[in-house]
Protein backbone atom coordinates (compact mmCIF):
# COMPACT_ATOMS: atom_id res chain seq x y z
CA UNK A 1 0.00 0.00 0.00
CA UNK A 2 2.94 2.68 1.33
CA UNK A 3 4.50 1.73 -1.75
CA UNK A 4 2.00 1.77 -3.89
CA UNK A 5 1.51 5.30 -2.70
CA UNK A 6 5.18 6.27 -3.13
CA UNK A 7 4.68 5.94 -6.75
CA UNK A 8 1.28 7.17 -6.85
CA UNK A 9 2.37 9.56 -9.52
CA UNK A 10 4.35 7.43 -11.84
CA UNK A 11 1.30 4.36 -11.42
CA UNK A 12 -1.02 7.37 -12.22
CA UNK A 13 1.17 7.88 -15.62
CA UNK A 14 0.99 4.59 -16.79
CA UNK A 15 -2.15 4.21 -16.38
CA UNK A 16 -3.37 6.68 -18.74
CA UNK A 17 -0.43 5.79 -21.07
CA UNK A 18 -1.97 2.68 -21.36
CA UNK A 19 -5.44 3.68 -22.76
CA UNK A 20 -3.18 4.80 -26.14
CA UNK A 21 -1.82 2.87 -28.89
CA UNK A 22 1.83 1.59 -28.24
CA UNK A 23 3.90 3.91 -30.25
CA UNK A 24 2.19 6.68 -28.73
CA UNK A 25 3.09 6.19 -25.45
CA UNK A 26 6.46 6.93 -25.18
CA UNK A 27 5.54 10.81 -26.42
CA UNK A 28 2.39 10.81 -24.19
CA UNK A 29 3.74 9.76 -21.43
CA UNK A 30 6.81 12.71 -21.62
CA UNK A 31 3.53 15.35 -21.97
CA UNK A 32 2.18 14.20 -19.14
CA UNK A 33 4.83 14.74 -16.91
CA UNK A 34 5.61 18.07 -18.90
CA UNK A 35 2.21 19.33 -18.08
CA UNK A 36 2.49 18.03 -14.62
CA UNK A 37 5.66 20.29 -13.67
CA UNK A 38 4.20 23.05 -15.44
CA UNK A 39 1.29 22.98 -13.63
CA UNK A 40 2.74 22.02 -9.96
CA UNK A 41 5.37 24.54 -10.19
CA UNK A 42 2.77 27.65 -10.73
CA UNK A 43 0.38 26.59 -8.10
CA UNK A 44 3.57 26.30 -5.91
CA UNK A 45 4.95 29.67 -6.53
CA UNK A 46 0.56 31.39 -5.79
CA UNK A 47 1.47 29.52 -2.49
CA UNK A 48 5.04 30.76 -1.96
CA UNK A 49 3.87 34.47 -2.72
CA UNK A 50 1.34 34.40 -0.23
CA UNK A 51 3.34 32.43 2.15
CA UNK A 52 6.19 35.46 1.78
CA UNK A 53 3.43 38.38 1.65
CA UNK A 54 2.28 36.81 5.01
CA UNK A 55 5.12 35.65 6.71
CA UNK A 56 7.29 39.00 5.70
CA UNK A 57 3.86 41.14 7.06
CA UNK A 58 4.71 39.10 10.62
CA UNK A 59 8.36 40.38 10.90
CA UNK A 60 7.48 43.57 9.75
CA UNK A 61 4.71 43.72 12.84
CA UNK A 62 1.86 43.72 9.80
CA UNK A 63 -0.56 41.70 8.81
CA UNK A 64 -0.08 40.94 5.42
CA UNK A 65 -2.92 40.47 2.80
CA UNK A 66 -6.13 39.76 5.00
CA UNK A 67 -8.84 40.71 2.77
CA UNK A 68 -9.62 38.14 -0.09
CA UNK A 69 -11.10 35.41 1.06
CA UNK A 70 -10.43 33.62 4.60
CA UNK A 71 -7.53 34.83 6.02
CA UNK A 72 -6.48 36.20 2.54
CA UNK A 73 -5.53 32.75 1.35
CA UNK A 74 -7.18 33.99 -2.35
CA UNK A 75 -4.72 36.60 -2.63
CA UNK A 76 -2.58 34.97 -5.56
CA UNK A 77 -6.03 33.94 -7.68
CA UNK A 78 -6.88 38.21 -7.41
CA UNK A 79 -3.32 39.13 -8.38
CA UNK A 80 -3.32 36.55 -10.98
CA UNK A 81 -6.75 38.06 -12.89
CA UNK A 82 -5.45 41.32 -12.00
CA UNK A 83 -1.97 40.86 -14.09
CA UNK A 84 -3.81 38.87 -16.98
CA UNK A 85 -6.53 42.21 -17.54
CA UNK A 86 -3.69 44.94 -17.39
CA UNK A 87 -3.40 46.75 -19.96
CA UNK A 88 0.09 45.60 -21.65
CA UNK A 89 2.11 48.95 -21.89
CA UNK A 90 5.43 48.91 -24.26
CA UNK A 91 7.81 51.83 -24.37
CA UNK A 92 7.33 54.00 -27.43
CA UNK A 93 11.30 53.95 -27.97
CA UNK A 94 11.30 50.49 -26.42
CA UNK A 95 13.03 47.28 -29.11
CA UNK A 96 9.56 45.72 -29.02
CA UNK A 97 10.72 42.01 -30.36
CA UNK A 98 13.60 41.92 -27.76
CA UNK A 99 11.13 43.53 -24.97
CA UNK A 100 8.78 40.53 -25.98
CA UNK A 101 10.96 37.70 -26.34
CA UNK A 102 12.76 38.00 -22.63
CA UNK A 103 10.55 37.34 -19.82
CA UNK A 104 9.35 34.23 -22.89
CA UNK A 105 13.23 33.25 -23.11
CA UNK A 106 13.23 33.65 -19.07
CA UNK A 107 10.50 30.99 -18.37
CA UNK A 108 11.38 28.63 -20.52
CA UNK A 109 15.21 28.54 -19.37
CA UNK A 110 14.30 28.45 -15.80
CA UNK A 111 11.82 25.24 -16.54
CA UNK A 112 13.79 22.93 -18.17
CA UNK A 113 15.81 22.88 -15.16
CA UNK A 114 13.32 20.93 -13.39
CA UNK A 115 13.57 17.99 -16.12
CA UNK A 116 16.39 16.29 -14.47
CA UNK A 117 15.54 16.96 -10.95
CA UNK A 118 14.23 13.87 -9.25
CA UNK A 119 11.35 14.40 -7.28
CA UNK A 120 10.51 10.96 -5.65
CA UNK A 121 11.85 7.82 -6.17
CA UNK A 122 11.54 7.40 -10.53
CA UNK A 123 10.04 10.71 -10.84
CA UNK A 124 12.57 12.47 -12.85
CA UNK A 125 11.68 13.82 -16.75
CA UNK A 126 14.61 12.50 -18.25
CA UNK A 127 17.77 10.68 -16.54
CA UNK A 128 21.08 12.52 -17.98
CA UNK A 129 24.10 11.34 -17.72
CA UNK A 130 25.26 15.00 -17.40
CA UNK A 131 22.09 16.20 -15.86
CA UNK A 132 24.23 18.53 -13.30
CA UNK A 133 25.37 20.03 -16.68
CA UNK A 134 22.16 20.63 -18.17
CA UNK A 135 20.96 22.27 -14.86
CA UNK A 136 23.77 24.94 -15.33
CA UNK A 137 23.64 25.09 -18.65
CA UNK A 138 19.52 26.33 -18.54
CA UNK A 139 20.72 28.62 -15.09
CA UNK A 140 23.41 30.50 -17.44
CA UNK A 141 20.60 31.35 -20.13
CA UNK A 142 18.49 32.97 -17.87
CA UNK A 143 21.22 35.80 -17.44
CA UNK A 144 20.51 36.30 -21.00
CA UNK A 145 17.23 36.84 -21.15
CA UNK A 146 17.57 39.36 -17.92
CA UNK A 147 19.96 41.99 -20.33
CA UNK A 148 17.30 41.93 -23.03
CA UNK A 149 14.44 43.00 -20.54
CA UNK A 150 16.98 45.61 -19.42
CA UNK A 151 18.50 46.78 -23.06
CA UNK A 152 15.63 46.43 -24.34
CA UNK A 153 13.25 48.98 -22.39
CA UNK A 154 15.54 51.83 -23.39
CA UNK A 155 15.61 53.10 -19.90
CA UNK A 156 18.81 53.90 -17.77
CA UNK A 157 17.11 52.23 -14.54
CA UNK A 158 16.62 49.41 -16.60
CA UNK A 159 19.92 49.20 -18.57
CA UNK A 160 21.57 50.21 -14.90
CA UNK A 161 19.52 47.29 -13.63
CA UNK A 162 20.21 43.85 -15.65
CA UNK A 163 24.03 45.48 -15.70
CA UNK A 164 23.72 44.80 -12.32
CA UNK A 165 22.21 41.60 -12.43
CA UNK A 166 24.43 40.32 -15.24
CA UNK A 167 27.63 40.77 -12.97
CA UNK A 168 26.05 39.59 -10.03
CA UNK A 169 24.67 36.51 -11.77
CA UNK A 170 28.05 35.80 -13.47
CA UNK A 171 30.43 36.54 -10.10
CA UNK A 172 28.12 33.64 -8.36
CA UNK A 173 27.63 31.33 -11.12
CA UNK A 174 31.65 30.52 -10.42
CA UNK A 175 30.99 29.66 -6.58
CA UNK A 176 27.75 28.04 -7.33
CA UNK A 177 29.58 25.29 -9.77
CA UNK A 178 32.45 25.14 -7.15
CA UNK A 179 30.35 24.23 -4.53
CA UNK A 180 28.41 21.54 -6.32
CA UNK A 181 31.83 20.42 -7.57
CA UNK A 182 32.82 18.33 -4.24
CA UNK A 183 29.55 16.40 -4.81
CA UNK A 184 30.52 15.05 -8.31
CA UNK A 185 33.89 14.28 -6.93
CA UNK A 186 32.45 12.04 -4.09
CA UNK A 187 29.55 11.00 -6.19
CA UNK A 188 31.70 10.01 -9.29
CA UNK A 189 28.49 11.05 -11.70
CA UNK A 190 26.71 14.50 -12.90
CA UNK A 191 23.68 12.35 -12.83
CA UNK A 192 21.33 13.65 -10.13
CA UNK A 193 19.64 10.43 -9.61
CA UNK A 194 22.94 9.11 -8.97
CA UNK A 195 23.47 12.13 -6.33
CA UNK A 196 20.30 10.91 -4.94
CA UNK A 197 21.10 7.03 -4.60
CA UNK A 198 24.55 7.87 -3.20
CA UNK A 199 22.73 9.58 -0.34
CA UNK A 200 20.14 7.17 0.46
CA UNK A 201 21.86 5.19 3.25
CA UNK A 202 21.59 5.09 7.05
CA UNK A 203 24.33 5.25 9.70
CA UNK A 204 21.91 3.42 12.54
CA UNK A 205 19.00 5.99 12.24
CA UNK A 206 20.78 8.40 10.84
CA UNK A 207 21.23 10.08 7.19
CA UNK A 208 24.21 10.07 4.94
CA UNK A 209 23.41 13.40 3.41
CA UNK A 210 26.24 14.89 1.78
CA UNK A 211 25.77 18.24 4.41
CA UNK A 212 26.82 16.22 7.55
CA UNK A 213 30.72 15.43 5.97
CA UNK A 214 33.06 18.75 6.46
CA UNK A 215 33.39 19.22 2.64
CA UNK A 216 29.68 18.94 2.22
CA UNK A 217 29.03 21.56 4.89
CA UNK A 218 31.00 23.92 3.60
CA UNK A 219 30.01 23.06 0.21
CA UNK A 220 26.06 23.81 1.25
CA UNK A 221 26.68 26.78 2.88
CA UNK A 222 28.29 28.61 0.03
CA UNK A 223 25.71 26.91 -2.10
CA UNK A 224 22.69 28.79 0.11
CA UNK A 225 24.54 31.71 -0.37
CA UNK A 226 25.59 31.72 -4.18
CA UNK A 227 21.39 30.39 -5.18
CA UNK A 228 20.14 33.58 -2.83
CA UNK A 229 22.71 35.76 -5.51
CA UNK A 230 21.74 33.76 -8.45
CA UNK A 231 18.45 34.02 -7.99
CA UNK A 232 18.78 37.88 -6.67
CA UNK A 233 16.78 37.53 -3.58
CA UNK A 234 17.59 39.60 -0.63
CA UNK A 235 20.53 40.53 0.40
CA UNK A 236 21.44 40.63 -2.67
CA UNK A 237 18.40 42.36 -4.48
CA UNK A 238 20.28 45.02 -5.77
CA UNK A 239 19.50 44.70 -9.52
CA UNK A 240 15.93 45.36 -8.32
CA UNK A 241 17.17 47.59 -5.83
CA UNK A 242 13.70 49.69 -5.54
CA UNK A 243 15.01 52.64 -3.42
CA UNK A 244 18.18 53.03 -5.80
CA UNK A 245 16.55 51.69 -9.56
CA UNK A 246 12.98 51.21 -9.47
CA UNK A 247 12.58 47.83 -9.79
CA UNK A 248 15.81 47.39 -12.37
CA UNK A 249 15.56 45.57 -15.65
CA UNK A 250 11.69 44.82 -15.56
CA UNK A 251 10.63 48.78 -14.93
CA UNK A 252 9.23 49.07 -17.91
CA UNK A 253 6.77 45.91 -18.03
CA UNK A 254 3.68 45.55 -16.78
CA UNK A 255 0.85 43.11 -17.14
CA UNK A 256 0.80 39.41 -18.27
CA UNK A 257 4.59 40.16 -19.01
CA UNK A 258 5.78 41.52 -15.63
CA UNK A 259 3.48 38.92 -13.80
CA UNK A 260 5.66 36.08 -15.99
CA UNK A 261 8.85 38.03 -15.06
CA UNK A 262 8.12 37.13 -11.10
CA UNK A 263 6.58 33.82 -12.29
CA UNK A 264 10.54 33.29 -13.57
CA UNK A 265 12.05 34.56 -10.49
CA UNK A 266 10.11 32.28 -8.25
CA UNK A 267 10.71 29.08 -10.21
CA UNK A 268 14.15 29.59 -10.46
CA UNK A 269 14.28 30.05 -6.66
CA UNK A 270 11.95 26.64 -6.35
CA UNK A 271 14.97 25.00 -9.44
CA UNK A 272 17.56 26.32 -7.35
CA UNK A 273 16.11 24.96 -3.85
CA UNK A 274 15.15 21.49 -5.59
CA UNK A 275 19.27 21.34 -6.82
CA UNK A 276 20.50 22.14 -3.48
CA UNK A 277 18.22 19.62 -1.97
CA UNK A 278 19.23 17.01 -3.82
CA UNK A 279 22.99 17.90 -4.20
CA UNK A 280 23.43 17.81 -0.13
CA UNK A 281 20.25 17.40 1.93
CA UNK A 282 19.63 13.74 0.05
CA UNK A 283 16.60 14.42 -2.48
CA UNK A 284 13.87 12.45 -1.91
CA UNK A 285 15.58 10.68 0.67
CA UNK A 286 14.08 10.42 4.25
CA UNK A 287 16.10 12.35 7.12
CA UNK A 288 15.53 9.21 9.51
CA UNK A 289 15.56 5.71 8.91
CA UNK A 290 12.27 4.40 10.57
CA UNK A 291 10.44 7.53 8.29
CA UNK A 292 12.13 5.96 4.98
CA UNK A 293 7.83 4.86 4.73
CA UNK A 294 6.60 8.28 3.77
CA UNK A 295 6.30 9.10 -0.05
CA UNK A 296 9.51 10.39 -1.25
CA UNK A 297 8.12 13.44 -3.21
CA UNK A 298 6.58 14.30 -0.04
CA UNK A 299 10.12 14.83 1.99
CA UNK A 300 11.47 16.26 -1.29
CA UNK A 301 8.65 19.27 -1.78
CA UNK A 302 8.82 19.40 2.26
CA UNK A 303 12.80 20.45 1.43
CA UNK A 304 12.45 22.62 -1.19
CA UNK A 305 9.37 24.32 1.00
CA UNK A 306 11.69 25.03 4.40
CA UNK A 307 14.40 26.23 1.65
CA UNK A 308 11.96 28.53 0.44
CA UNK A 309 10.92 29.59 3.93
CA UNK A 310 14.47 30.61 4.83
CA UNK A 311 14.48 32.63 1.81
CA UNK A 312 11.59 34.75 2.95
CA UNK A 313 13.05 34.40 6.73
CA UNK A 314 16.32 35.58 5.35
CA UNK A 315 14.90 38.65 3.19
CA UNK A 316 12.70 39.79 6.63
CA UNK A 317 16.34 39.88 8.32
CA UNK A 318 19.10 41.05 6.35
CA UNK A 319 19.21 44.70 5.09
CA UNK A 320 20.54 45.05 1.26
CA UNK A 321 24.47 44.95 0.40
CA UNK A 322 26.39 47.60 -1.67
CA UNK A 323 27.58 46.71 -4.79
CA UNK A 324 31.33 47.05 -3.62
CA UNK A 325 30.58 44.57 -0.79
CA UNK A 326 28.94 42.51 -3.23
CA UNK A 327 31.90 42.07 -5.91
CA UNK A 328 34.46 41.86 -2.55
CA UNK A 329 32.71 39.39 -0.73
CA UNK A 330 32.34 37.16 -4.26
CA UNK A 331 35.48 37.17 -5.95
CA UNK A 332 37.97 37.56 -2.44
CA UNK A 333 36.19 35.56 0.46
CA UNK A 334 33.37 32.76 -1.18
CA UNK A 335 35.72 31.89 -4.12
CA UNK A 336 39.07 31.15 -2.55
CA UNK A 337 37.26 29.75 0.12
CA UNK A 338 35.32 26.97 -2.35
CA UNK A 339 38.22 26.42 -4.04
CA UNK A 340 39.65 25.20 -0.61
CA UNK A 341 36.88 22.89 -0.03
CA UNK A 342 38.03 20.97 -3.36
CA UNK A 343 41.60 20.51 -1.93
CA UNK A 344 39.17 18.88 1.49
CA UNK A 345 37.08 16.51 -0.17
CA UNK A 346 40.17 15.44 -1.92
CA UNK A 347 42.13 15.08 1.38
CA UNK A 348 39.27 13.44 2.91
CA UNK A 349 38.65 10.76 -0.71
CA UNK A 350 42.17 9.92 -0.21
CA UNK A 351 42.36 9.36 3.79
CA UNK A 352 40.52 6.09 3.79
CA UNK A 353 37.96 5.14 6.54
CA UNK A 354 38.02 6.44 10.36
CA UNK A 355 37.80 8.93 12.38
CA UNK A 356 41.04 10.84 11.81
CA UNK A 357 39.56 12.22 8.01
CA UNK A 358 36.79 13.67 10.29
CA UNK A 359 38.79 14.92 12.37
CA UNK A 360 41.31 16.99 9.98
CA UNK A 361 39.03 17.93 7.28
CA UNK A 362 36.84 19.99 9.71
CA UNK A 363 39.67 21.23 11.28
CA UNK A 364 40.44 22.34 7.67
CA UNK A 365 37.32 23.49 7.22
CA UNK A 366 36.53 25.47 10.45
CA UNK A 367 40.37 26.80 10.27
CA UNK A 368 40.24 28.28 6.89
CA UNK A 369 36.85 30.13 6.99
CA UNK A 370 38.20 31.72 10.44
CA UNK A 371 41.45 32.52 9.09
CA UNK A 372 40.02 33.64 5.89
CA UNK A 373 37.39 35.70 7.75
CA UNK A 374 39.48 37.36 9.69
CA UNK A 375 42.17 38.61 7.43
CA UNK A 376 39.15 39.80 5.39
CA UNK A 377 37.88 41.76 7.90
CA UNK A 378 40.88 43.30 8.90
CA UNK A 379 41.43 44.36 5.56
CA UNK A 380 38.32 46.21 5.59
CA UNK A 381 39.11 48.47 8.36
CA UNK A 382 35.89 48.42 9.96
CA UNK A 383 35.75 51.17 13.18
CA UNK A 384 32.89 51.72 16.02
CA UNK A 385 30.04 52.50 14.14
CA UNK A 386 28.21 55.62 15.09
CA UNK A 387 24.46 56.24 14.88
CA UNK A 388 24.32 60.09 14.32
CA UNK A 389 20.84 60.52 14.26
CA UNK A 390 19.46 57.81 16.94
CA UNK A 391 21.36 59.51 19.98
CA UNK B 1 18.83 13.72 -42.08
CA UNK B 2 15.85 13.99 -39.90
CA UNK B 3 13.55 16.73 -39.64
CA UNK B 4 14.71 17.74 -36.41
CA UNK B 5 17.77 18.40 -38.00
CA UNK B 6 16.37 20.50 -40.99
CA UNK B 7 14.80 22.70 -38.31
CA UNK B 8 17.78 23.28 -36.49
CA UNK B 9 19.70 23.64 -38.97
CA UNK B 10 17.91 26.12 -40.78
CA UNK B 11 17.36 27.89 -37.07
CA UNK B 12 21.75 27.87 -36.70
CA UNK B 13 22.21 29.34 -39.99
CA UNK B 14 19.29 31.84 -39.39
CA UNK B 15 21.38 33.48 -36.82
CA UNK B 16 24.38 33.81 -38.09
CA UNK B 17 23.12 35.04 -41.56
CA UNK B 18 20.77 37.54 -38.82
CA UNK B 19 24.20 38.37 -37.29
CA UNK B 20 25.87 39.31 -39.99
CA UNK B 21 23.12 41.24 -41.82
CA UNK B 22 21.65 43.58 -39.05
CA UNK B 23 22.36 46.78 -38.16
CA UNK B 24 22.04 47.36 -34.67
CA UNK B 25 25.03 45.65 -33.15
CA UNK B 26 23.07 43.88 -29.63
CA UNK B 27 20.49 42.66 -32.55
CA UNK B 28 23.59 40.56 -33.94
CA UNK B 29 24.89 39.35 -30.68
CA UNK B 30 21.16 38.42 -29.98
CA UNK B 31 20.95 36.49 -33.18
CA UNK B 32 25.02 34.83 -32.94
CA UNK B 33 23.46 33.92 -29.87
CA UNK B 34 20.75 31.84 -31.39
CA UNK B 35 23.12 30.41 -33.63
CA UNK B 36 25.38 29.45 -30.52
CA UNK B 37 21.87 27.43 -29.40
CA UNK B 38 21.27 25.71 -32.71
CA UNK B 39 25.19 24.40 -32.57
CA UNK B 40 24.44 23.00 -29.06
CA UNK B 41 21.50 21.69 -30.34
CA UNK B 42 23.35 19.62 -33.48
CA UNK B 43 25.94 18.66 -30.79
CA UNK B 44 23.01 17.29 -28.80
CA UNK B 45 21.70 15.22 -31.89
CA UNK B 46 25.05 13.90 -32.46
CA UNK B 47 24.77 12.45 -29.03
CA UNK B 48 27.78 14.76 -27.59
CA UNK B 49 25.73 15.28 -24.73
CA UNK B 50 28.90 16.99 -22.31
CA UNK B 51 29.89 19.13 -25.91
CA UNK B 52 26.44 19.80 -26.34
CA UNK B 53 25.74 21.14 -22.79
CA UNK B 54 29.41 22.44 -22.35
CA UNK B 55 28.40 25.26 -25.31
CA UNK B 56 25.64 26.00 -23.98
CA UNK B 57 27.27 26.78 -20.78
CA UNK B 58 30.12 29.00 -22.00
CA UNK B 59 28.95 30.30 -24.95
CA UNK B 60 25.35 31.91 -24.21
CA UNK B 61 26.23 32.21 -20.46
CA UNK B 62 29.65 33.35 -20.95
CA UNK B 63 30.46 34.20 -24.14
CA UNK B 64 27.50 36.20 -25.38
CA UNK B 65 26.91 38.02 -22.17
CA UNK B 66 30.78 39.27 -22.94
CA UNK B 67 30.11 40.37 -26.67
CA UNK B 68 27.15 42.05 -25.67
CA UNK B 69 28.88 44.15 -22.34
CA UNK B 70 32.04 45.10 -24.89
CA UNK B 71 29.14 46.11 -27.64
CA UNK B 72 27.16 48.61 -24.35
CA UNK B 73 31.12 49.72 -22.70
CA UNK B 74 32.82 50.43 -26.19
CA UNK B 75 29.94 52.18 -28.17
CA UNK B 76 26.40 53.57 -28.23
CA UNK B 77 24.06 50.88 -28.90
CA UNK B 78 21.47 53.44 -30.30
CA UNK B 79 21.16 53.54 -34.05
CA UNK B 80 19.85 56.23 -36.13
CA UNK B 81 16.21 56.01 -36.47
CA UNK B 82 16.04 56.03 -40.26
CA UNK B 83 17.20 53.00 -42.74
CA UNK B 84 15.11 49.61 -41.93
CA UNK B 85 16.83 46.88 -39.74
CA UNK B 86 19.85 45.79 -42.11
CA UNK B 87 23.48 47.09 -42.09
CA UNK B 88 24.47 49.14 -45.05
CA UNK B 89 27.53 47.00 -44.94
CA UNK B 90 25.71 43.51 -45.02
CA UNK B 91 27.57 43.06 -48.81
CA UNK B 92 31.32 43.27 -46.83
CA UNK B 93 30.20 41.12 -43.72
CA UNK B 94 28.66 39.09 -45.65
CA UNK B 95 31.88 38.43 -47.90
CA UNK B 96 34.39 38.61 -44.99
CA UNK B 97 31.80 35.55 -43.27
CA UNK B 98 31.89 33.65 -45.98
CA UNK B 99 35.78 34.15 -46.48
CA UNK B 100 36.00 32.40 -43.01
CA UNK B 101 33.79 30.02 -43.72
CA UNK B 102 35.76 29.14 -46.81
CA UNK B 103 39.07 28.80 -45.01
CA UNK B 104 37.25 26.83 -42.17
CA UNK B 105 35.61 24.12 -44.58
CA UNK B 106 38.79 24.02 -47.07
CA UNK B 107 40.95 22.89 -43.49
CA UNK B 108 38.09 20.32 -42.30
CA UNK B 109 38.32 18.97 -45.76
CA UNK B 110 41.78 18.40 -46.36
CA UNK B 111 42.03 16.94 -42.90
CA UNK B 112 39.14 14.83 -42.88
CA UNK B 113 41.44 12.29 -44.46
CA UNK B 114 44.17 11.76 -42.24
CA UNK B 115 41.48 10.98 -39.37
CA UNK B 116 40.30 7.05 -38.99
CA UNK B 117 37.26 6.73 -40.74
CA UNK B 118 34.28 5.23 -38.24
CA UNK B 119 31.23 3.53 -39.87
CA UNK B 120 29.79 3.66 -36.80
CA UNK B 121 29.21 7.02 -33.90
CA UNK B 122 31.73 5.82 -31.14
CA UNK B 123 29.18 6.25 -27.61
CA UNK B 124 31.63 8.42 -25.08
CA UNK B 125 30.55 8.77 -21.90
CA UNK B 126 31.08 12.13 -19.87
CA UNK B 127 32.71 9.27 -17.41
CA UNK B 128 35.48 8.57 -20.63
CA UNK B 129 36.06 12.24 -21.29
CA UNK B 130 36.46 12.83 -17.46
CA UNK B 131 38.92 10.05 -17.32
CA UNK B 132 40.83 11.15 -20.55
CA UNK B 133 41.35 14.71 -19.33
CA UNK B 134 42.62 13.60 -15.88
CA UNK B 135 44.60 11.21 -17.20
CA UNK B 136 46.48 11.06 -20.77
CA UNK B 137 45.47 14.49 -21.64
CA UNK B 138 46.52 15.77 -18.51
CA UNK B 139 49.92 17.73 -19.34
CA UNK B 140 47.80 19.84 -22.23
CA UNK B 141 44.63 20.93 -19.56
CA UNK B 142 47.53 22.07 -17.13
CA UNK B 143 48.76 24.21 -19.54
CA UNK B 144 45.54 25.85 -20.78
CA UNK B 145 44.88 26.34 -17.48
CA UNK B 146 47.90 27.96 -16.44
CA UNK B 147 47.48 29.90 -19.81
CA UNK B 148 44.39 31.34 -18.97
CA UNK B 149 45.06 32.21 -14.92
CA UNK B 150 47.65 34.38 -16.86
CA UNK B 151 45.44 35.53 -18.84
CA UNK B 152 42.75 36.59 -15.94
CA UNK B 153 45.38 37.82 -13.94
CA UNK B 154 46.84 40.16 -16.51
CA UNK B 155 43.33 41.08 -17.63
CA UNK B 156 42.85 42.41 -13.55
CA UNK B 157 46.43 44.12 -13.60
CA UNK B 158 45.45 46.33 -17.12
CA UNK B 159 41.95 46.93 -15.33
CA UNK B 160 43.95 48.09 -11.67
CA UNK B 161 46.34 50.41 -14.09
CA UNK B 162 44.08 52.43 -15.71
CA UNK B 163 42.03 52.97 -12.30
CA UNK B 164 45.53 54.40 -10.32
CA UNK B 165 45.68 56.84 -13.38
CA UNK B 166 42.71 58.28 -13.42
CA UNK B 167 42.54 58.86 -9.34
Amino acid sequence: MLERLDQVFVLFKDWLVAFLPASWQGVVGVIICVVAIIAVYPTLFALAVLMERKGLGRMQNRYGPNRVGPFGILQPVADGIKSLTKEDIVPLRADAVVHFLAPVVLVVAVFMGFAVLPMGRNMVLVDLDTSLLFFFAMMASTELSVFMAGWSSRNKYSLLGAMRAVAQMISYEVPLLLSSIVIVMMTGSLSLVRVVEAQNHFTGILPNWYVFTPWGFAGFIVFVIASTAETNRSPFDLPEGESEIIAGYFTEYSGFKFALFFLGEYVEMFAVAGLGTTLFLGGWAGPISFLSWVPSWIWFFAKVELWICFFIWIRGTLPRLRQDQLMNFAWKFVLPFTLFNLVVAAVWRFMGEGWLRWLVCWALVVGVYALAGRSGMRREKIGTRIYRYAD
Amino acid sequence: MSFAFWVVAALTVAGGLAAVLLKNLVHCALALTIAFAGLALLFLQLDAQFAGFAQILVYIGAVAILIVFAVLLTRSSETPAQGGIFSHTWLAGLVVAAGLFAVLAWAVIESAGGLPHESSAPAVTVMQIGNALMGRYVLPLEILALLLTAALIGAAIVAMHEKEGTK
